[in-house]
């Protein structure tokens, strides 16, 4: 093994003196330091890019988590985040903080029998809730399953075809299904989301840090992550919001589908429901023994999906017993309609429903990714 | 009082010795820490655009949304928790031979543990609202806030052992046995601790069947124990290469051992699980189809995954062999083994889980160079943590660099000191 010298060789000096600062020696340092200084400022540069609005200021900093809030914190943060929006879509929100009613848990029940795919749900809800709209981000995926199977994976998310429904297939729309047990909520490292009385489970947008475990955690894929800054016009702003459901959200945070509670808490229905063309989707107080989803918990054989994996959905699915071999002939007939009134746009496929690679994209030189070419 | 404001003085002077040691050695020292400050900085830069454009800089989607951070994060974790089988036989089983170099397996796992927070630092959406973790920790509720306490815990105690022997080895002292051996030991659990607790964030998962297995987390462990090993006779290697410091031979053989054993369990676990996977066949195989042989045309990860299997079956047939007691074999099968195990454990854990969704969608995940270049840049800091923390620690516990000497005896040509003569000043005996 051969020594190697790991110093020029300055001779060894007796204790207590410190070997000499040479002017030499000193300038060098002072090269070396302005570089590294103006190589780390170099490397920083990107920073200037961020919009000024994305920075948190000092409120928002030490706004509370949503549970800690007192009413006057709350309103002072409601008032922030008006001010935010009307910055930003040059329209003053009705925003507020929508708290769940008593004696209310809310169900969903869907009638797989009556579904047409035509992925209007789909489209309501994204205009309803303020969602991104580049890069898209929906809470609803609907899929096209062969009949016969309940096994997702024989599922079609990309169908798109003119002639929907087709009779070999029924259609699956798959939302959060707000379980009783959901993991989601557990595995939050900072309690960012949690379920509300009511049974919602909510995301404190402003409490979320990102990790997206919570993503990893559902089995039904119903969390959304903000990969970007989310963009929408500011014509198509809905202005009615609520602090836990639609307001504007930012980059980096988690979001999914909230039974749209700033109608729901206030009597009316979710916007899928509103727009479900065959009244395939049921919602309403499953306390309340004579509300519609009561009795059709009641009397149809319902079922959730994945009940293996012990979450306890409050989004029940069911077949109309009548009609075994095919859909709703009613349902059948109101897509006919549909089909002749709206040509094109009929089920059209959604901006985002595959990978937000468009957005990828932007971030990848040319080589890189083939796709692009 | 006047003890006291000179032992801190003793102890600042110390600090600072250090720091500008660490800016002292030959040209390829120099350069050495040049490229690896030269990635670092690409790495920020790299991370700024993320900032500033959010994680679409990554290959990341709703779909697959962990990827290549939280796989490096994972096999990090390994790494780190792997100083303890230095720790072990020293310890333990009283091999002496291996004792002041226990030192540099736990320096070691400082800078391995501080590359795994950093990685999960650059995976967040809202890095900017890290305190919420102070002021609403969901803990014992959520793994992760288990993860954030075995980390920083082990990071601090690792911080304090060898902090506390170096320092010790500076002021020519026995170390007090009180001050460190109870340290050890609790560093030890705490070690398959942090390691055991990253395998339940994923395990625990019910809606990840690919995860939801109780070998994850002995898996994570054997293949750690080999991973972690392999890279200390790389670093024991270097250290006998390029400074003075004195590495005996029984030391190499000592982690050779290791090594090949926790190889071996980590093999067969793979082999337990792949068996039970595919001889089921239920509707769960998909997850292990799309990983070792594609699933509907999609095949992003099948080279990954057998180049894994084939470099460490490579490198364990070699480790079995006595052709592996010569050193530069036993090297090429530590290589071949730890980027073996880097991919097994790291592309070949975390994505499949995500493939197909849990909805039946497959959308593959392939890093983006932005992605790239921040992993990249945190090795390289990472890297770049141990090199100086192994650069300052050699002449100490050597004993060139004493608070009675002046600097430059530190930095003056070296003389080979072994181990067994530094044993009363270096004071690390037990």
């Amino acid at each position: 093994m051969k020594d190697v010298r790991i110093w020029d060789g300055t001779p060894a000096q007796p204790a207590g003196t410190e070997p000499e600062l040479t002017r030499r020696s000193f300038l060098r340092t002072g090269v070396a330091a302005v570089g590294g200084m103006a190589a780390l400022a170099a490397a920083l540069s990107p920073l200037r890019q961020l919009e000024r609005d994305e920075i948190p200021d000092l409120a928002q900093f030490l706004q509370k988590h949503y549970k800690e809030m007192t009413p006057t914190e709350m309103e002072a943060a409601l008032e922030r985040i008006r001010d935010k929006v009307e910055k930003r879509f040059e329209v003053r929100p009705h925003l507020r903080d929508v708290k769940p009613m008593d004696g209310v848990e809310f169900v969903y029940a869907l009638n797989l029998s009556r579904c047409i795919g035509c992925r209007k749900c789909v489209h309501a809800c994204v205009a309803e809730n303020n969602q991104s709209r580049s890069p898209e981000i929906q809470y609803i995926r609907v899929i096209e399953m062969p009949r016969g199977t309940l096994d997702l994976e024989k599922g079609n998310h990309h169908y798109e075809r003119p002639t929907i429904p087709d009779a070999g297939h029924f259609y699956m729309p798959v939302q959060c299904h707000q379980c009783a047990n959901p993991p989601c909520v557990k595995v939050c490292p900072v309690e960012a989301t949690w379920q509300e009385p009511d049974g919602i489970t909510v995301v404190d947008y402003d409490w979320c840090i990102g990790c997206r475990y919570c993503e990893a955690a559902c089995p039904y894929w119903a969390r959304r992550f903000n990969f970007a800054k989310p963009t929408l016009p500011k014509e198509q702003l809905n202005t009615n919001m609520s602090y836990l459901s639609n307001r504007p959200r930012e980059k980096g945070v988690m979001e999914k589908c909230h039974f749209c509670l700033h109608r729901t808490r206030e009597g009316r229905m979710p916007a899928c429901l509103e727009i479900c063309p065959t009244g395939a989707r049921k919602f309403g107080n499953v306390l309340d023994p004579d509300s519609e989803v009561s009795q059709l918990l009641k009397t149809k054989r319902v079922f959730v999906l994945k009940e293996e994996v012990g979450t306890l959905p409050r989004f029940f699915y069911y077949f109309d017993e009548r009609y075994p071999n095919s859909l709703d002939p009613e349902a059948i007939a109101i897509a006919d309609r549909l089909r002749a009134e709206e040509g094109d746009a009929y089920g059209s496929l959604p901006g985002a429903a595959g990978p937000n690679r468009n957005y990828i994209a932007a971030a990848q030189p040319a080589w890189w990714d083939g796709s692009r070419a | 009082m006047v003890g006291r404001e000179s032992r801190v003085r003793t102890y600042l002077q110390f600090l600072y010795r250090c720091f500008r040691l660490s800016f002292v050695g030959d040209q390829r020292y120099y350069a050495w820490m040049f490229l690896l400050t030269l990635l670092v900085l690409l790495g920020i830069n790299a991370y700024c655009k993320q900032l500033v454009e959010g994680l679409a800089t990554t290959g990341l989607t709703d779909q697959v949304s962990w990827g290549f951070y939280i796989a490096n994060f994972t096999f990090l974790v390994g790494m780190a928790a792997a100083a303890v089988m230095l720790v072990i036989p020293v310890y333990i089983y009283k091999n002496h031979e291996l004792h002041d170099l226990v030192i540099f397996g736990e320096l070691f796992a400082v800078a391995a543990i501080i590359m795994a927070m950093l990685f999960v630092t650059v995976d967040l959406g809202h890095p900017d609202r890290f305190h919420h973790l102070l002021l609403r920790f969901n803990f014992p509720t959520s793994m992760l806030t288990w993860d954030v306490v075995v980390l920083n815990g082990y990071l601090l105690l690792n911080l304090h052992i060898c902090g506390y022997l170096i320092y010790c080895a500076y002021r020519r002292r026995a170390p007090s046995r009180l001050f460190y051996i109870p340290f050890v030991f609790v560093a030890i659990a705490w070690a398959i601790s942090i390691h055991t607790v990253t395998a339940f964030l994923y395990s625990g998962l019910g809606g990840r069947p690919f995860w939801n297995s109780a070998v994850v987390a002995p898996r994570f462990l054997a293949s750690a124990f080999a991973a972690g090993p392999a890279f200390l006779i790389l670093t024991l290697s270097a250290l006998r290469r390029f400074t003075t410091y004195e590495v005996p031979d029984k030391a190499f053989l000592t982690l050779r051992n290791t090594v090949t054993i926790a190889l071996s369990i980590s093999m067969f676990l793979l082999g337990s699980e792949a068996f039970t996977e595919f001889y089921t066949n239920s509707a769960h195989v998909s997850y292990a189809t799309y990983l070792f042989f594609g699933l509907h045309g999609h095949h992003a990860l099948v080279p990954w995954i057998w180049t894994a299997i084939g470099l460490n079956v490579i490198a364990m047939v070699l480790l079995y062999l006595p052709i592996s007691r010569r050193l530069g074999v036993l090297q090429i099968a530590c290589v071949m083994l730890i980027v073996g195990i880097w991919i097994e454990k790291g592309m070949g854990m975390i994505v499949p889980a995500f493939i197909p969704t849990p909805l039946g969608e497959i959308v593959e995940y392939l890093p983006t160079v932005n992605e790239s270049l921040v992993t990249l840049g945190i090795w390289a800091g990472g890297l770049l943590i141990f090199t100086v923390l192994v650069r300052v620690t050699v002449p100490v516990l050597a004993g060139r660099l004493t608070f009675d000497q002046s600097f430059s005896a530190a930095t003056a040509p070296g003389v080979r000191v072994s181990h067994k003569h530094t044993h009363e000043h270096a004071g690390v005996t037990p």
